[in-house]
């Protein structure tokens, strides 16, 4: 199990390396570069621009240098000092903007995959052994149309159902008296009270596909012939489903966190501009849109990090869970 | 129906049993008016072609036939002794029990238990061994884990499994073939069942393990003093450990009676053909041709009228054998053929038989 | 103990009393039937997915015929006609000689209200404004061929427009637009599925016919991709496309982008198709024959699989209209004039549009249909390409 542990860490470190470079690249990609655009920007503000903070800047990020030493510079400066470089929309360190938005993130996408495996998994047990049973046809009609629509439109009827029958907005993740509140026990009971709204709409897809696949792995290990064997020794039949079938199902299911959470971070990205919650998806497509390039890079990379470690804990969950994986 | 009535040393009686499957393409009457019964003690090889219906059979005692499966017909049953508490000596009839009912589930696993025909996969890949074999201990004894353990250790020596007691705690797929199925054969024997149905439990392992399996199931037979019903396509493993041979065609009983007369004397012509088939030691071998029965299974969908081995046979009778299901003859005592050519000898009241065309 | 079948000596075959005793059955037309037709029956009996494939081929039917359909083209303005309520079409007039058909639909009225002082349009039920089939309008060239100017219906009175679905806050036509936006939102999903399939079948099968470090190199480049959230990275690769290309440049760049994420699943079933297949007999067979690898994987391999490659081209295309409509839903795929349905939502983003002119979701709504209807077929496809396999 340890060496399966060790294995696993050391895979993560070229595939965030990788994201690092991606990342780094989507900065570069926009023509010219940070600091012409800072200029311009500074310059449009009627502001003069010092040319010794000009230097600074300059060797701060290796402008005029090579690709690599920028990317090297780059690094070094999140590796060493946290300093994920300035955003010049915000005119402040991007580290100072995204952690908190980051934290925000994660508490939704978290709380979305919970809410999709509540949902999804004892809908998937119905639906695969009352198979071609009105609740199953049912389960998988609406499987269906969650699968078919995108989050942001879910998104958009929600809100205008909310505006229209009950007069109030769903935006937002606090109410207003909690908006800039110091963290404490009512300020988390605020966000819970806010939090559903978002985690359903983002949990729907999500929570469609899962349905989908619990029945089809379960239906598959309900043909198979330990299920025969646990009736032979006179196990009661619900016993027996959830011991042995449901058991060997929980395990693809487990695994696919691996390819839910980034979709439930891209919903939250999305389902947050909408609905304009204060989490990371606002934050970048102003970022992206004022090609504030530094801030938005490091929101994609942050994101990835998060959703990879989010990967490597499926994996070791279901390396816990499945003797065949553990003594591979 | 003609059956053993007499006959008091029956466990299991199996009486004109029927088990459908309703799909959507149509009914196949897998087993079809099946009759037989399972001596104490005994051995019993139920042989056939894939597909005849076995299988079925042998589900069919236990009630886990899979859906859309289900006995529409017949009786089962079982002469339970008093050594075993859920019969109480009493007769029940287990083809009247509810499938997921109470009653049948406390027989299961403890009366009659079973072992099947893949050993990887009919045993969970998740739980570990010793999980799997005290399972059922717990469900029909009062034993606690600890003792239920050291009973699993026992019965995994037993079987043969070097070091068992750190085996308790493998999984199946760290196993080789032939300890898997000791394993099954393990958990079968957890509660000292009186019935071990085991459903072809030979082919899916090399012939080397297939041997020491057939000799450990005799071995225990005779240890514990179970009666086993053998499912097999295999007619050197009914000649190994057979007492007593049902031969099965086509979901109904074309032949049954004792190992030496069904290997000596068959009677039905499709036994015939079946013992034609099995190579002969020292025939040469550019004397000998071995022999296949002709043609082929027919489609469950669309079975023959009359005698369902009638297209195949070469004792085929037109106007007879397509008219009419042949008649169920009692040769002897234990002796019983399903074949239109011993009607006669039937209503002559000779018992004689007529000799085997080898 | 073999019980093979061998053929019946002369003196046993009777053929004609086998077929007296049951043994012929309709079985023969399925033992000679191609493996397309057999999947073609397969699929016939899947009515969701024969749904599914009717409303696929309208909709792209509907695509290669806008011009003709659309009353209008979709970026014509009328300022003075800023968010119009959809008119509803009636077929037929009340008369004194009794209902004869002559569509009409009911003008506007512009109403103010007191409170807010904002200017909005109801349904006045005593203006008519006459509905004509096949009327002459702006000339277009039908599949860039006939000159033409029929359109399928619209106003016979140039000055007075209509609305079927409404309009958005310049006054466009949302019919015209959502009929527009079918040619690229359809399109998009097909070229894009188009240029995942060069990629993914290239790579996926590189990766499963050789093996090896290969193989572990491509299935790392796949795991990583898949582990980075889509949005983010759509997002900022698509910020990236300049903001002065021309639009049909933009177009294909948005293709890349989403293929360039897309091919991954297509890679990984071509690759698992090919790893099983590699140690098939037929396959074997063909080696040794000494087929080169060329032939091996396109005259042996790729034809046994290539059902499933359909149904899993069919499957990804409705991701690939998701991820449009999501891009230029936000902003940062296609821009107008080029109209997609992700564009028309683009008008619905806040809640203010929205409250006032709920028609502005209807692009949604076409956007779930195209889904559905894709996944169902593709469903039903993927199904019918076991056609053994029950």
């Amino acid at each position: 199990m340890l060496q399966f542990l060790i294995r696993r860490i050391l895979y993560m470190i070229p595939t965030m390396i990788a994201v690092s470079i991606v990342a780094f690249i989507i900065i570069q990609l926009p023509p010219g570069d940070y600091l012409t655009t800072l200029v311009a920007s500074l310059a449009a503000q009627g502001e003069t621009v010092d040319p010794a903070r000009l230097d600074a800047l300059k060797d701060r990020y290796g402008l005029g240098q090579p690709v690599y030493v920028q990317y090297l510079k780059w690094m070094k400066g999140i590796l060493l000092e946290g300093d994920f470089g300035d955003s010049f929309g915000w005119n402040r360190p991007v580290s100072d903007l995204i952690w908190g938005r980051l934290a925000l993130t994660f508490v939704l996408s978290l709380a979305s995959l919970i809410f999709v495996w509540l949902v999804a998994f004892p809908i998937g047990i119905y639906s695969a052994v009352k198979q071609y049973s009105i609740g199953d046809y049912f389960a998988t009609f609406i499987g269906f149309l969650g699968l078919a629509t995108p989050d942001f439109l879910l998104a958009l009827i929600m809100m205008y159902i909310s505006f229209k029958f009950f007069n109030q907005s769903v935006g937002g993740l606090f109410s207003p008296e909690f908006q800039e509140a110091p963290w404490d026990w009512a300020r988390v009971v605020d966000l819970l009270g806010h939090l559903w709204v978002p985690v359903v709409i983002i949990g729907t897809s999500g929570t469609a596909s899962l349905i989908r696949i619990m029945r089809a792995n379960l239906l598959d290990e309900l043909r198979k012939p330990y299920v025969v064997t646990a009736r032979a020794k006179g196990l009661p039949e619900w016993k027996l489903l959830f011991k042995y079938p449901v058991r060997v199902a929980l395990n693809p299911f487990i695994s696919t966190v691996g390819w839910v959470l980034p979709t439930l971070v891209s919903g939250a990205a999305i389902v947050s501009i909408v609905l304009s919650l204060p989490t990371t998806g606002p934050l970048l497509i102003r970022a992206l849109l004022q090609q504030d390039m530094y801030l938005a890079a490091s929101f994609i990379m942050m994101l990835s990090i998060l959703t990879i470690i989010g990967t490597l804990v499926s994996d070791l969950l279901l390396a816990w869970l499945d003797p065949r994986i553990r003594y591979e | 129906m003609a059956s053993d009535a007499q006959n008091s040393n029956a466990l299991i009686e199996v009486k004109g049993l029927k088990t459908h499957f309703f799909l959507d393409e149509g009914t196949v009457q897998a087993v079809n008016g099946v009759s037989f019964s399972i001596d104490r003690h005994k051995t019993l090889c139920v042989v056939g072609e894939s597909g005849c219906g076995k299988s079925v059979t042998a589900r069919s005692i236990l009630q886990i036939v899979d859906h859309p499966g289900r006995i529409v017909e017949g009786q089962i049953l079982y002469h339970g002794d008093a050594a075993h508490n859920s019969a109480g000596g009493e007769v029940i009839d287990l083809a009247a029990l509810n499938p997921r009912g109470k009653e049948i589930r406390s027989i299961r696993g403890k009366d009659i238990s079973m072992i099947f025909q893949e050993p990887m996969t009919s045993l969970s890949p998740i739980h570990t061994v010793g999980n799997q074999i005290t399972e059922a201990i717990l469900l029909h004894t009062e034993m606690t884990q600890e003792e239920a353990d050291a009973r699993a250790v026992e019965l995994l020596r037993r079987v043969g499994i070097p070091k068992p007691e750190d085996r308790l705690k493998a999984y199946p797929f760290q196993l080789s073939g032939g300890m898997r199925q000791r394993v099954m054969i393990a958990m079968a024997l957890s509660c000292n069942p009186v019935l071990l149905i085991a459903d072809e439990p030979t082919t899916a392992v090399d012939v080397t393990t297939q041997a020491q399996i057939l000799e450990l199931l005799d071995e225990l037979k005779a240890e514990l003093g179970m009666a086993i019903l053998l499912i097999t396509h295999d007619l050197g493993v009914v000649a190994e450990t057979a007492d007593d041979v049902v031969v099965m065609y086509l979901g109904q009983v074309v032949e049954r009676g004792d190992v030496d007369s069904i290997f000596h004397a068959p009677q039905h012509p499709y036994t015939q053909a079946l013992m034609r088939s099995i190579p002969k030691l020292g025939v040469s071998r550019h004397l000998q041709r071995l022999d296949s029965i002709r043609g082929m299974v027919p489609d469950p969908y669309n079975r023959p009228n009359g005698c369902m081995f009638g297209p195949r046979c070469e004792h085929f009778m037109p106007g007879r054998c397509d008219a009419a299901d042949p008649p169920t003859i009692q040769l002897a005592t234990n002796r019983e053929v399903k074949c239109f050519l011993y009607e006669d000898e039937a209503n002559s009241g000779s018992s004689k038989f007529t000799p085997a065309e080898r | 103990m073999t019980m093979d079948v061998r053929t019946p000596s002369p003196t046993i075959a009777r053929p004609e009393e086998y077929e007296d005793r049951g043994f012929e059955h309709t079985e023969s037309s399925v033992s000679v039937a191609s493996q397309w037709q057999l999947m073609w029956w397969k699929f016939r009996k899947h009515k969701l997915a024969m749904a599914g494939g009717v409303v696929t081929i309208l909709l792209y039917l509907i695509a290669l015929s806008v011009e003709f359909l659309a009353p209008s083209s979709p970026g014509v303005i009328r300022a003075d006609y800023t968010w119009a309520p959809p008119q509803g079409l009636h077929l037929f007039r009340q008369t004194e000689s009794g209902r004869v058909f002559d569509p009409y639909v009911n003008g506007y009225k512009v109403e103010i209200d007191p409170v807010a002082l904002k200017r909005t349009f109801v349904i006045d039920e005593e203006k008519i404004v006459d509905i004509g089939f096949f009327i002459n309008g702006e000339p277009y060239k039908l599949l860039g061929l006939w000159e033409m100017d029929i359109h399928l219906l619209g106003s016979t009175d140039v000055d007075l427009p209509v609305y079927f679905l409404g309009a958005d806050r310049m006054g466009r036509d949302l019919l015209s637009s959502l009929i527009y936006g079918t040619r690229i939102s359809m399109s998009i999903g097909l070229v894009g599925v188009v240029l995942s399939f060069f990629l993914g079948i290239t790579l996926g099968g590189i990766s499963g016919f050789y093996g090896g470090a290969i193989d572990n190199l491509i299935q790392r480049v796949i795991e990583f991709i898949r582990s980075i959230p889509t949005i983010p990275l759509w997002m900022g690769l698509a910020a990236a496309v300049p903001t002065d290309w021309p639009p049909l440049r933009v177009y294909f760049a948005i293709t890349i982008i989403l293929s360039f994420i897309g091919w991954t699943g297509l890679a990984r079933v071509v690759r698992g198709r090919f790893l099983s297949l590699r140690t098939e007999d037929f396959v074997m067979a063909a080696r040794l024959d000494g087929a080169n690898e060329w032939t091996t994987i396109w005259r042996h391999m790729v034809p046994s699989f290539f059902s499933h490659i359909i149904a899993s081209l069919t499957l990804s295309i409705p991701g690939m209209i998701l991820a449009e409509t999501s891009l230029s839903f936000l902003g940062l795929g296609l821009r107008r004039p080029v109209v997609s349905w992700g564009v028309l939502l683009q008008e619905a983003q806040n809640i203010r549009s929205v409250a006032t002119a709920p028609w502005l979701l209807i692009p949604g709504l076409a956007v779930l249909v195209a889904v559905l209807a894709l996944n169902f077929l593709g469903d039903g496809l993927r199904d019918a390409a076991d056609p053994y396999n029950r």
